[in-house]
C-alpha cells in the first residue's frame, strides 16, 4: 500500500469513516485481482517426481504398502524416483478440500458422489470421469459389517435387528461421512429386498410393480427412521463412531467398513468385540480418479496415469487383498483372498438406487428422506 | 476517544499508525467478514437467506441451541468467575499461584483436548458420568454437556476483566460502608457491585462470543443430534460437505449479525452501568 498518505490530524468523524471505507474496498478489490501465479512445471524433465495421494480414512495402511511397491515399479519402468505423498480425513471433506485448491494428483475417495462433486463444483475432471478407468473406477471393493460386544449379548444378526428398541446403533451422520451413506443405503435396500424378495433390483424398475415397489419404499423409510431413533451419537465420520463404540463404550452395534473391521483381526478379540455380517449388504464401490487438471498444470499426467492404472496389475490386487479390500480385477487374487472375506449377498448402488446421483438426491439432499428422520413431529 | 483522534497531534505519527491500524483490520477482520457478506449477497437473494438461514427449523433450533447454551454458559461465568476474581484478589492461602495462572489453561488448551476430556469424564462410564447417570442425569451427548464445556472455555474471560477492577477497589470503601451501617449484602449490592459491574458485563459478553464461535470442543461432547444438540457451527459445517457453500455462509453471516447486534447491546449496557463514574 505505497502511496498512501494520511493527513496528519484534525479531520471530522465523517472523513474518518470514509477513509476507512475507501482502504476497505481498495484493500478488497487487491485482494481479488489475480495473485502472482508460481510455475512448478517441468518436473516431467527432470528424474524426480512428486505425486499427492487424497484419499479417505481406512486406506491409510493400505497405500502405505502400495505406494512402496508403485515407486518400485516405475523406478524400474522409466528410471524416474516418485515420491508419493498422502492426505487421509473423512470422504467429504477431502472432497471438498480438492475442490478448493488442495494439489491432488489423484483422488482415492470412499465413493464416486464425493468425486462426481468435485467435477460439478470445479473444472479439474470432467464429468464422464467415472468411464474412464475398468469397474467404474473402483479398483477394489469392500462391503459393510457390523462389530457388537463380545457373546453378542443382543444377539444381532441382520440389518432388521438394528431397528428392534433394544439396541443402540453407532454409525456415523450420512450428511457428513462416506461409510455413513454407505450404512444408511445398505439399510434401505435391506428392506427393499426383504419386501420384494430376492430379484427386487428387477422390479424396482418395472412399471407393473410399481405398486408393491412404493409400499416396499415407504417401509424402508420406516425402517429407517426406526434405526436412527436407535442412534444414540451421530459422529462425523467413521473414525469418530470407532472412538464411540469401542473408547466410550457406548452402543450395542457399530456399523462400519468390512475392511476396516477385518484389519482389527485378532485384536478384536482382545478388546471385548466380535464380528457379525449380515446375509445380504450393499456392494461398497470406493472410486479413484485422475485430477486432469491439476497433473496437466504440474506436468505429472503419464505418472498419475499409470499409478491407478497399477491398481489393477496383479500386484496392486494382491495388495489390496492383504488389507482386506476385495480385489475386482485379478481372478488370482480374488481366488487368493477369497476365504477371508464372509460370503453374503451383495447389491450394488447402481441397480438399486440408480448410481450415486439419484441416490443423492433422493436420501441426502437438504429436505430429503435422512432430513425427514429428524423432523419433529 | 474518539475526541482524543481528534485532537491534532501532541504525539506525531498519527497518520502512520492509522494506516497501519486500519490495513491491519482490513486484512484480518474487515476482508475476510466483508467477503462473507459479499459472497452470501451476491449468490442468494434476501428471500433465500431468509428461508435457509432464518425460519428453517432446523437452523432455528441449532440457533436456540448456539445461543441459549452460550447465554447461559455466559451467566454462569458471571458467576462463578467473579467468585474467583474474588477470591484471588481478596484472599491468601497456599497454592493461590498456581491457581491463578490455571485460569488461563483454557485460554491455551486445543479445545478439541478439552471437549475429549470433558466427554470421558462424563460420559456413562467416565468418573463423574457414572455417577449421574443412575440419577437420570445426562451430561456427555446431551444439552448440559454443551453448557459445561462453553463454560470451561469461557471462564477465563470474566476472571481476567473483573480482577483488575476488585483490585483496584479499596477495601477502606468497604470498610466505610459498614462503618455507616451497610450490612454485608448492601455492601456487596450498593458499592462493589457497581465498581466492578462494567468489566463484569465486558467479560460476560466475551465469554458469550467466545462460546458462539466455539466448535472443537462440542463437536465430540455435544452428541450432535440434529434439532437437539446440533450447534450452528456444526451446522455450517455439514453444509460445506454437502458442498452447499452458499447455505453455509448464509448461516455465517446470520450468526454475524447476531453476534454484532448482541454486543452492540451489551456495550450499551456497559456504557449504562459506567454512567456514574468520570
Amino acid at each position: 500500500m505505497n502511496g498512501m498518505n494520511c493527513p496528519r490530524a484534525g479531520y471530522s468523524r465523517m472523513a474518518q469513516a470514509a477513509i476507512v471505507i475507501v482502504l476497505a474496498v481498495a484493500v478488497f478489490l487487491g485482494g481479488l485481482l489475480p495473485g502472482c501465479k508460481t510455475d512448478s512445471g517441468g518436473s516431467a524433465a527432470t528424474d524426480q517426481v512428486t505425486l499427492l495421494n487424497v484419499s479417505y480414512d481406512p486406506t491409510r495402511e493400505f497405500y502405505r504398502e502400495y505406494n512402496e511397491a508403485f515407486a518400485r515399479y516405475w523406478k524400474e519402468k522409466t528410471g524416474q524416483t516418485v515420491a508419493i505423498q498422502q492426505s487421509h480425513g473423512g470422504s467429504g471433506s477431502q472432497s471438498r478440500a480438492v475442490i478448493d485448491g488442495l494439489q491432488a494428483d489423484v483422488v482415492t475417495l470412499a465413493l464416486a458422489y464425493d468425486i462426481d462433486a468435485i467435477a460439478l463444483h470445479s473444472d479439474l475432471l470432467p464429468a464422464d470421469w467415472q468411464s474412464r478407468l475398468p469397474h467404474n473406477s473402483a479398483a477394489y471393493v469392500s462391503t459393510l459389517a457390523f462389530l457388537v460386544r463380545k457373546g453378542n449379548p443382543k444377539q444381532i444378526r441382520d440389518w432388521g435387528d438394528l431397528a428392534r428398541a433394544d439396541v443402540q446403533v453407532i454409525t456415523p451422520n450420512p450428511k457428513t461421512s462416506g461409510v455413513a451413506r454407505w450404512n444408511y443405503l445398505a439399510m434401505w435396500g435391506y428392506v427393499l429386498r426383504r419386501e420384494l424378495g430376492p430379484d427386487f433390483a428387477a422390479q424396482l424398475g418395472d412399471p407393473a410393480q410399481a405398486e408393491a415397489v412404493a409400499a416396499a419404499q415407504a417401509k424402508a423409510a420406516e425402517f429407517v427412521t426406526a434405526v436412527y431413533r436407535n442412534v444414540p451419537v451421530l459422529d462425523r465420520g467413521a473414525r469418530g463412531s470407532t472412538n464411540t463404540f469401542i473408547q466410550r463404550r457406548i452402543g450395542d452395534v457399530l456399523i462400519n467398513w468390512e475392511n476396516e473391521i477385518l484389519l482389527g483381526g485378532r485384536e478384536l478379540d482382545e478388546a471385548g468385540l466380535e464380528i457379525v455380517v449380515p446375509p445380504v449388504s450393499i456392494l461398497a464401490e470406493p472410486a479413484i480418479a485422475l485430477v486432469d487438471g491439476n497433473v496437466d498444470r504440474k506436468g505429472t499426467r503419464a505418472v498419475a496415469e499409470a499409478y491407478l492404472e497399477y491398481l489393477y496389475s496383479e500386484i496392486g490386487q494382491e495388495i489390496a487383498g492383504r488389507h482386506y479390500y476385495r480385489p475386482i480385477a485379478s481372478e488370482t487374487a480374488a481366488a487368493k483372498y477369497r476365504d477371508q472375506f464372509p460370503s453374503l449377498e451383495l447389491f450394488t448402488i447402481d441397480a438399486v438406487f440408480g448410481g450415486w446421483a439419484a441416490a443423492h438426491r433422493a436420501h441426502f439432499a437438504d429436505g430429503a428422506t435422512f432430513d425427514q428422520i429428524y423432523k419433529p413431529r | 476517544m474518539a475526541l482524543a483522534l481528534k485532537r491534532p497531534g501532541v504525539l506525531p505519527g498519527f497518520g502512520l499508525s492509522m494506516g497501519l491500524t486500519l490495513l491491519y483490520m482490513a486484512f484480518l477482520v474487515l476482508i475476510p467478514l466483508g467477503g462473507l457478506v459479499l459472497f452470501t449477497g451476491t449468490r442468494m437473494t434476501l428471500a433465500q437467506l431468509w428461508q435457509t438461514a432464518v425460519v428453517d427449523p432446523r437452523v432455528v433450533a441449532a440457533y436456540r441451541v448456539s445461543f441459549g447454551a452460550s447465554l447461559l454458559a455466559a451467566s454462569l461465568n458471571a458467576i462463578g468467575g467473579l467468585l474467583v476474581a474474588w477470591v484471588l484478589v481478596r484472599y491468601d492461602f497456599p497454592g493461590k499461584r498456581v491457581i491463578d495462572a490455571s485460569v488461563d489453561l483454557p485460554f491455551a488448551l486445543p479445545t478439541a483436548v478439552s471437549g475429549i476430556a470433558l466427554t470421558t469424564l462424563y460420559a456413562h462410564t467416565g468418573w463423574i458420568g457414572r455417577w449421574l447417570e443412575p440419577l437420570g442425569i445426562q451430561v456427555a451427548y446431551a444439552w448440559p454437556g454443551i453448557v459445561i464445556a462453553l463454560t470451561l472455555i469461557g471462564l477465563p474471560f470474566v476472571v481476567r476483566t473483573v480482577q483488575p477492577a476488585l483490585a483496584s477497589l479499596d477495601q477502606e470503601i468497604e470498610e466505610a460502608a459498614a462503618s455507616l451501617g451497610a450490612t454485608r449484602w448492601q455492601t456487596f449490592r450498593q458499592v462493589i457491585l457497581p465498581a466492578v459491574l462494567p468489566s463484569l458485563l465486558t467479560g460476560f459478553a466475551m465469554a458469550f462470543a467466545r462460546a458462539l464461535g466455539e466448535f472443537g470442543s462440542i463437536y465430540f461432547i455435544a452428541g450432535n443430534m440434529p434439532y437437539k444438540t446440533e450447534i450452528a457451527p456444526l451446522l455450517i459445517l455439514i453444509r460445506l460437505e454437502q458442498f452447499d457453500y452458499v447455505g453455509a455462509t448464509g448461516i455465517g453471516v446470520v450468526m454475524l449479525v447476531a453476534a454484532f447486534v448482541l454486543l452492540l447491546l451489551i456495550n450499551l449496557l456497559q456504557a449504562w452501568s459506567r454512567r456514574y463514574q468520570d
